[in-house]
């Protein structure tokens, strides 16, 4: 028999019983909430007369709406203008005061992006399954966790049942050996293998990141490919154990202590694919060939690298995919065969759940160090992803360095990221930002999102439009 | 949740791929805490020509005459017909939602997201995949013919064209089961109950760190 899979495994782990029809009951040990998309779940449970099934099993915290202007976090929920915005935060506070869940609330230091979040409180453990009403859970895979996003009826049935209704998906590997040029980055690496695989090509597996460049990566860098797994139609992405996420685990407010976390490290030592395991799919990338990218389309699969040109409809022969480009060129206002560095940027946005830890701010700030933002800039974001990353950048003096070169300094949450709070684009504006999704009007009704790694988004900021960042450094 | 046995309906072609969750519910309609109300919203960038704001009453606002569901001869639809990797994006519920409570009962296309698909079988709304083949010979007959209309049949598990040729498709078993009667999941998983707690024992002998907090 071939070995196992790390997914194999975590699969095996937790799962409780296999029904006749295939499907699987899935124990989660842990599930974190925000307030988009548990109003309806805490309604259903109470409609319903259902209580938690495990209250300590669940986490809290309000991302997609807080306002990140330091005028109205400080006025906490009477200050936050939109009438809508304030309910869904209200309402996900009374909801876990009734039932007991454990919330950072807006105006706590450990408040941020559920999944910033989840990791930098310990929160996400190797070896759990963890979930929320959220795509980007795949996040937490970084961790050798099972992990991946749920919908709101999903979220009422974790709450009722500690358990999901899962199918098992297939096994895909995606290696990457090699060491990454100078400048280029995990961002920068996962973009590429989307631009590979195309926003469907994960669709039904369990996408397991693999080989000497990943193991490189700090867990920052794995948590932003994980991350943008979804974004290649995974639900979820995967990253070994190693040393590397047991230094990064110790120590946090949830891990285990004492005899405990040695008799976890133990187990967890163990979350690796075996040396014989079998993937339905496999993909490869070299590192070396690897340059910084950036989105030109509306769809995470439209990237190519800095140095590039848009691409010509008329070179496409799949129709579907010809009108494709040529759609996606109009609402980007762009036209066939433009080089990347010609598009000209209004806003630049560093932050979300992909890029907002402090090593992506250390990142951006190193290209910001002594520069100014182009005067052609109408704005330039940073929101760190918690209260926690906010206060260690300040400690090390980023915030300076980015308010000196022209940014504004933000409180955390999602931000701009998606546009529910009043940080948006206005119609036809371009963006250079960190976030995941170039979905059209993600960022604001009419606005046109590229997504590229912190350093790029800095160094657009400076030049205000798309430069290699090698050229800075 | 509404069962699902048979259905006849208009279909209305959406011809793209890729359409994404942001298209099909954008997020302004997100802050609702309901889980009704986003049938007027649903594809709102692309029907109306103005950006909607929540709370709106879309009957007045102005609709965008070019896109497809806006079309007078498709109003009535209840079958979605679409391209490549539905509902991408999001976890968000509330694009089944709002499919759902628009009039859609089914969505026919080449593939689905997977979060996407998962969602629309516990709204009672039923995705269904077709080959590629079969995808385009609907799209060419529903331009062709005013009032295109397909029987579903989930038992059977068909989708019949006007002229009696019908395409059979996929589904699991267990959300076949739970769509047919219209069962609510968690009733259903606490059938299991002893289970569960049998599990939740054994798991947290073996790994007590993660019952810490
Ligand atoms: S930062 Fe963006 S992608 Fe991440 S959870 Fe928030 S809205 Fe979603």
């Amino acid at each position: 028999m071939p070995g196992q899979t790390l997914y194999d495994k975590l699969w095996n782990m937790h799962e409780v019983v296999r029904r006749d029809d295939g499907s699987s009951l899935l124990y989660i040990d842990r599930h974190i909430l925000h307030e988009v998309t548990s109003p309806q779940a805490f309604e259903g449970l109470r409609l319903a007369g259902r209580k938690p099934w495990r209250v300590a099993a669940n986490i809290a915290t309000p991302d997609h709406n807080v306002p990140t202007t330091r005028v109205e976090r400080a006025g906490g929920l009477a200050a936050i203008s939109d009438d809508v915005s304030r309910v869904q935060v209200q309402t996900l506070d009374e909801n876990c005061a009734d039932f007991g869940i454990l919330e950072f609330k807006m105006n706590d230091v450990r408040q941020g992006i559920v999944h910033v979040v989840g990791p930098e409180q310990g929160a996400t453990l190797p070896g759990m399954t963890v979930v929320c009403g959220d795509s980007h859970t795949s996040t937490h895979g970084a961790f050798g966790a099972l992990a991946h996003g749920i919908g709101t009826s999903e979220v009422e049935h974790v709450l009722a049942t500690q358990c999901l209704v899962a199918q098992k998906m297939k096994n895909m590997r995606v290696l990457v050996d090699g060491t990454l040029p100078p400048g280029v980055t995990a961002k920068d690496m996962v973009l590429a293998i989307i631009g590979k695989i195309g926003t469907a090509g994960g669709t039904g597996y369990a996408l397991e990141f693999a080989g000497s460049t990943i193991r490189a990566l700090s867990m920052e860098g794995r948590m932003t490919v994980c991350n943008m797994a979804i974004e290649a139609g995974a639900r979820v992405g995967l990253v070994a154990v190693d040393q590397t996420t047991l230094d990064y685990v110790h120590g946090r407010p949830f891990a285990p202590t004492g005899a405990q976390w040695d008799a976890a490290v133990a187990q967890w030592r163990n979350l690796v694919s075996d040396a014989d395991a079998l993937f339905d799919a496999d993909v490869v990338l070299r590192a070396e060939d690897i340059r910084p990218q950036v989105s030109w389309g509306t769809s995470p699969e439209m990237v190519l690298p800095v140095d590039a040109h848009t691409p010509d409809p008329a070179h496409e022969t799949d129709p579907v995919k010809q009108d494709a480009i040529t759609r996606a060129l109009h609402y980007m206002g762009l036209h066939a065969n433009q080089p990347i560095t010609s598009i000209r940027l209004d806003r630049i946005f560093i932050g979300s759940c992909t890029n907002a830890r402090i090593e992506d701010l250390r990142a951006a700030a190193a290209v910001a160090n002594g520069r100014k933002v182009a005067a052609s800039i109408k704005q330039a974001l940073v929101v760190p992803g918690s209260g926690l990353v906010k206060a260690q950048a300040e400690r090390e003096g980023l915030d300076k360095i980015f308010i000196d070169a022209g940014f504004e300094w933000r409180e955390p949450g999602c931000s701009m990221c998606l546009a529910m709070n009043p940080d948006r684009l206005q119609a036809g504006e371009h963006c250079a930002s960190t976030s995941n999704r170039n979905f059209e009007g993600r960022q604001g009704n009419g606005g046109r999102t590229h997504l590229v790694s912190p350093a790029m988004a800095a160094a657009a900021a400076i030049a205000g439009h798309f430069i290699d960042v090698r050229a800075l450094q | 949740m509404t069962p699902f046995t048979q259905h006849t309906g208009m279909v209305v072609p959406l011809d793209r791929a890729n359409v994404d969750t942001d298209q099909i519910i954008p997020k302004q309609f997100l802050k609702s805490i309901k889980r009704t109300g986003f049938g007027p919203n649903l594809f709102d960038p692309w029907r109306y020509l103005d950006e909607g704001q929540p709370g709106q009453d879309c009957s007045t606002r102005p609709l965008n005459p070019d896109f497809v569901l806006n079309a007078p001869r498709y109003q009535g639809a209840s079958v979605l017909l679409a391209r490549e990797n539905f509902g991408c994006g999001s976890s968000r519920e509330h694009a089944p939602w709002a499919l759902a409570e628009y009039g859609f009962r089914a969505i026919i296309a080449p593939s689905f997201a997977d979060i996407f698909y998962n969602n629309s079988f516990k709204n009672g709304l039923l995705p269904i995949v077709l080959d590629k083949a079969a995808i385009d010979t609907l799209f060419t007959q529903c331009d062709a013919s005013e009032g295109y209309t397909l029987r579903i049949d989930l038992d059977a598990q068909t989708v019949t064209r006007p002229e009696g040729v019908a395409h059979t498709f996929a589904v699991d078993a267990f959300r076949k089961h739970c769509l047919l009667n219209g069962l609510d999941d968690i009733g259903l998983t606490l059938q299991d109950q002893a289970a569960i707690e049998a599990f939740e024992t054994r798991h947290r002998t073996a790994r007590p760190w993660l019952f810490g907090r």
